[in-house]
């Protein structure tokens, strides 16, 4: 249940345990201490109140006493966390990145995996980033989290001292299937990965259409493989019929150029049978046409 | 005295009649009431939008609501618990209703604008609902709004962003208000230091208003005109930085915090002397660690933002202060716990409710220690456990220092008793029901199962469930609670039932339109008990 697979976990428990020793103690001993007063001197046994002078001496104590506790706490999450931040120099680098709703893993020769591999007692760095909004790459087995911020690469690192298999969770809201974005991670021995990084083909350059369409999250809506999400799949969507509704009339129309580009710029004006409208945002402004036309040649392509 | 000229507040002595008698009067009693009786219905809505969605919780996979409808529900849920239940709370209820009376003062400082204030609160929470019959269905943001998803995703954010601003305004000259009452408004004698500690943490809380709200109020009308006008503030396809906005939000929000409890805290303050018959203990203590935490709580926002990227300084000097602010509200529980010492202790419904407060607000505090401490928060951090947690806070604490505080002043309000014993009842069920709600989600956040979650791996099942099982309990608790308040069945109630020593229980139950026919004059602390 509370695995311990990386160099930091034990830290970061141990950090926990002193925490959590203290506060209970604390919780049980106020606590006491006020149900005992409540039962000793309830009305019916203690009928006149005894007015108790403040005592300085006392209130001193009962300041420094917790200010200490506190400082002793902050101590102890600070060296926890300070190697976390302190990144080795010869750790092999991978590429995380998030988009709503999956993690790839690409490692170096831009090799990519949906599934991240990892050898077992080996430090690494992991370069989190984001193509469309935040999402937080968290592997609780590790106690390790960071946010993958857009526009930004933030960084991770850690040795991954037990071999298996861990979930990847997104801990950042982004979206409706935010509790979905999930990955797992296999910590392997560095035989085993070295034989399957070489097996891992090389990431096919990708069509700019692809890129654009990522960058703008379209994929957000419409997938590129077929599964159907808020609306339907750009897979064979170049040349298929497509049911539209334009001013509450129905009727049928080839999925063109033309189409798509009045698709991306005026979404209102066709909706498609059985979708909502105004979901589909325009891109007027923010897709140039010479982007619209690789759009095109890219959907073309993915029959 | 001449009795048959007072009418009490309930009264109508004015122009108008029924209803209307009341949405234009600017008493502040009235006015106390009528936030409350809004409050009430909006928590109801809330605490149901929670139920729906522990029923949802009940399994894992989708049970009988979409991914969808469920991010909305808890947008809704938090937005509705935060802007329209707790961050107005205790200080728009008992701040109006009781403040002025604690002090010895005829009314608030301006009681128009004081009814200016209610209506805001009114159109704001309005403008906040509407956004889920309007536009392109129900935000689906969180309450936090975080950027760029709330700039890109194509619900109906713009009508809750500025709902929540409107609020802000109500916040602010509730604030407002409540300095100027406090400063100019206090019985002929009454200096700060012979004033009850519960106008104290109004005090302090209304300088958060004044000083904090506005921050949130701009940084909500930057969503709006980055969604209309794609200005690129905080989207980074725009050419913003989303970081900024978590530091905007938080720069408020987290001193938001203490806009809740800090009143919370004010009312077990009031309390917990009357039914241990005792002068409190370390009045002054109490006094400026109110004002401590409200300073210090200024400088500490960034520890919501520990994973997203921040320097290793400010990582660590966000943590340390954090924890600096922590050790002002021990010192509170310990004068709270202090105060029971050889006192003469009453256990009525009021005094059940603040023992209550303090043992989950200790809870609740207890367990923020990890959320403070870098490498633990790293692990929970947006978690069930931060669930949790903050549940501990607002709900138990904000939301049991209110029914203390409603327990407490009740027989002042509508001049009835209610029946102790259901009381009793209920606190017992929503303790219970409260602790198998949330504590199952400390233990959920640990094994690292993310919030916000639609549905989950198996592994949290059997939390899960005793979590929703819980929620029930409480539920039944919440219910019976507030039957035995509403059902008007109690007998007359006296003008000082609880033999307190402040002001208010020296006029009747229920108080006249001015309160007091003459000024009281102050020779001496608050809490003579000799
Ligand atoms: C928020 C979800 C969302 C995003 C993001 C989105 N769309 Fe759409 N799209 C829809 C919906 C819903 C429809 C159907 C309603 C309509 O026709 O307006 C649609 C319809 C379409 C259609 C017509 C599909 C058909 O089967 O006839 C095309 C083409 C299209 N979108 C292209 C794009 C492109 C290109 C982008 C990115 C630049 C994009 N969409 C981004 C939701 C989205
Ligand atoms: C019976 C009462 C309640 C129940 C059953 C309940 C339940 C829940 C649940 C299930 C969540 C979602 C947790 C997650 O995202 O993983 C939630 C979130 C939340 N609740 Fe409650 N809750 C209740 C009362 C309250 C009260 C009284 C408050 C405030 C005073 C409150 C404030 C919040 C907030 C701020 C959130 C976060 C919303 C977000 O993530 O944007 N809740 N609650
Ligand atoms: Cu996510
Ligand atoms: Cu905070």
């Amino acid at each position: 249940m509370f695995t311990e697979a990386s160099n930091f976990a034990a830290g970061v428990d141990q950090a926990f345990k002193i925490i959590f020793g203290i506060s209970i103690f604390i919780l049980i001993g106020i606590t006491t201490v006020m149900i005992t007063f409540v039962v000793k001197y309830r009305r019916s046994k203690h009928p006149k109140a005894e007015q108790i002078k403040d005592n300085t001496i006392l209130e001193i104590t009962w300041t420094l006493i917790p200010l200490a506790i506190a400082l002793l706490m902050f101590y102890y999450g600070y060296t926890a966390f300070r190697p976390q931040r302190d990144f080795p120099k010869d750790a092999m680098n991978v590429t995380v990145v998030s988009k709503m709703w999956a993690w790839s893993f690409v490692y170096p020769g831009d090799k990519e995996s949906d599934v991240l591999v990892l050898p077992l007692n080996k430090a690494v760095i992991l370069n989190l980033t984001s193509l469309d909004v935040i999402h937080s790459f968290y592997i609780p087995a590790f106690r390790q989290k960071e946010d993958c911020v857009p526009g930004k690469v933030n960084q991770m690192w850690f040795i991954p001292t037990m071999a298996g298999e861990f979930w990847v969770l997104c801990a950042e809201y982004c979206g409706m299937n935010h509790s979905y974005m999930e990955a797992k991670v296999k910590v392997v021995p560095e035989s085993e990965y070295k034989a399957w990084i070489n097996a891992l083909p090389k990431k096919a350059a990708e069509p700019e259409g692809l890129t654009i369409i990522k960058k703008n999250a379209c994929t957000g809506c419409h997938s590129i493989d077929g599964t159907k999400l808020v609306s339907t799949s750009f897979k064979g969507i170049y040349g298929k019929k497509s049911i539209v509704l334009t001013e509450g009339k129905e009727h049928t129309v080839t999925v063109d150029a033309a189409y798509i580009n009045s698709s991306i710029f005026e979404p209102d004006k066709d909706i498609v049978k059985g979708l909502p409208k105004g979901v589909m945002k325009s891109y007027k402004g923010i897709v140039r046409d010479d982007e619209v036309s690789k759009i095109i040649e890219y959907l073309k392509s993915i029959k | 005295m001449a009795e048959a000229i007072t009418h009490s507040y309930l009264e109508n002595t004015g122009r108008y009649k029924g209803i209307l008698a009341w949405l234009t009067s600017t008493d502040h009693k009235r006015i106390g009431l009528m936030y409350m009786y809004a409050m009430m219905v909006f928590f109801i809505v809330g605490v149901l939008l929670g139920e729906l969605m522990r029923l949802e919780l009940f399994r894992p996979g989708q049970q009988f609501i979409t991914a969808q409808t469920y991010n909305g529900v808890f947008t809704i849920h938090g937005i509705i618990m935060i802007f329209t239940v707790v961050i107005p709370g205790l200080a728009a209820v008992f701040g109006n209703f009781s403040m002025p009376l604690l002090i010895g003062a005829h009314d608030v400082a301006f009681p128009r604008l004081n009814l200016f204030s209610w209506y805001l609160y009114i159109l704001g929470a309005a403008i906040a609902l509407s956004s889920q019959f309007m536009g392109n269905g129900p935000p689906d943001t969180g309450w936090t709004f975080y950027a760029p998803y709330s700039i890109q995703t194509h619900t109906n954010v713009v009508a809750a962003v500025f709902g929540a601003f409107v609020l802000g305004f109500s916040s602010i000259l509730t604030g407002l208000n409540f300095i100027v009452t406090i400063h100019r408004f206090r019985a002929p004698g009454m200096t700060f230091f012979r004033m009850p500690l519960f106008p104290w943490s109004l005090y302090a809380t209304a300088w958060i208003q004044v000083l904090a709200t506005p921050i949130v109020g701009i940084t909500l009308l930057m969503v709006i005109a980055e969604r209309w006008l794609r200005i690129g503030f905080f989207d980074p396809s725009l050419g913003g930085d989303p970081i900024l906005y978590q530091h905007l939000f938080w720069i408020y929000s987290h001193p938001a915090v203490y806009i809740m409890i800090l009143p919370a805290m004010g009312v077990i303050t009031e309390i917990i002397p009357t039914f241990a018959q005792r002068r409190v203990f370390g009045y002054k203590a109490i006094a400026l660690s109110s004002l401590a935490i409200a300073l210090v709580g200024y400088f500490v926002w960034a520890h919501h933002m520990y994973t997203s990227g921040m320097s290793i300084t400010a990582r660590w000097v966000f943590s340390l202060l954090t924890f600096l602010v922590a050790v002002p509200s021990a010192i509170k529980v310990f004068n709270w716990v202090t105060t029971m010492y050889k006192g003469s202790i009453a256990v009525k419904p009021p005094f059940l409710f603040a023992l209550g407060f303090i043992i989950l607000f200790m809870i609740g505090g207890l367990t923020g220690l990890s959320l403070g401490s870098l490498a633990t928060d790293i692990h929970v951090h947006d978690t069930a456990y931060v669930v949790a947690h903050f549940h501990y806070i607002v709900f138990g604490g904000v939301g049991f220092a209110f029914f203390a505080a409603l327990h407490y002043w009740y027989p002042k309000m509508y001049g009835r008793m209610y029946n102790f014993k259901r009381a009793n009842i209920a606190f017992i069920f929503m303790f219970v029901g409260f602790n198998l709600l949330y504590f199952p989600q400390f233990v959920l956040g640990l094994m690292g199962m993310p919030r916000r979650y639609f549905d989950y791996l198996p592994q949290f099942t059997l939390g899960e469930q005793i979590s929703s099982i819980g929620g029930f309990i409480l539920l039944v608790g919440i219910i019976i609670m507030l039957v035995n308040l509403f059902s008007r069945k109690g007998g007359k109630a006296p003008d000082n039932p609880w033999g307190g020593t402040t002001l208010e229980w020296s006029i009747p139950s229920p108080p006249p339109h001015e309160n007091f026919d003459k000024l009281p004059v102050i020779t001496g602390e608050p809490y003579d008990y000799e």
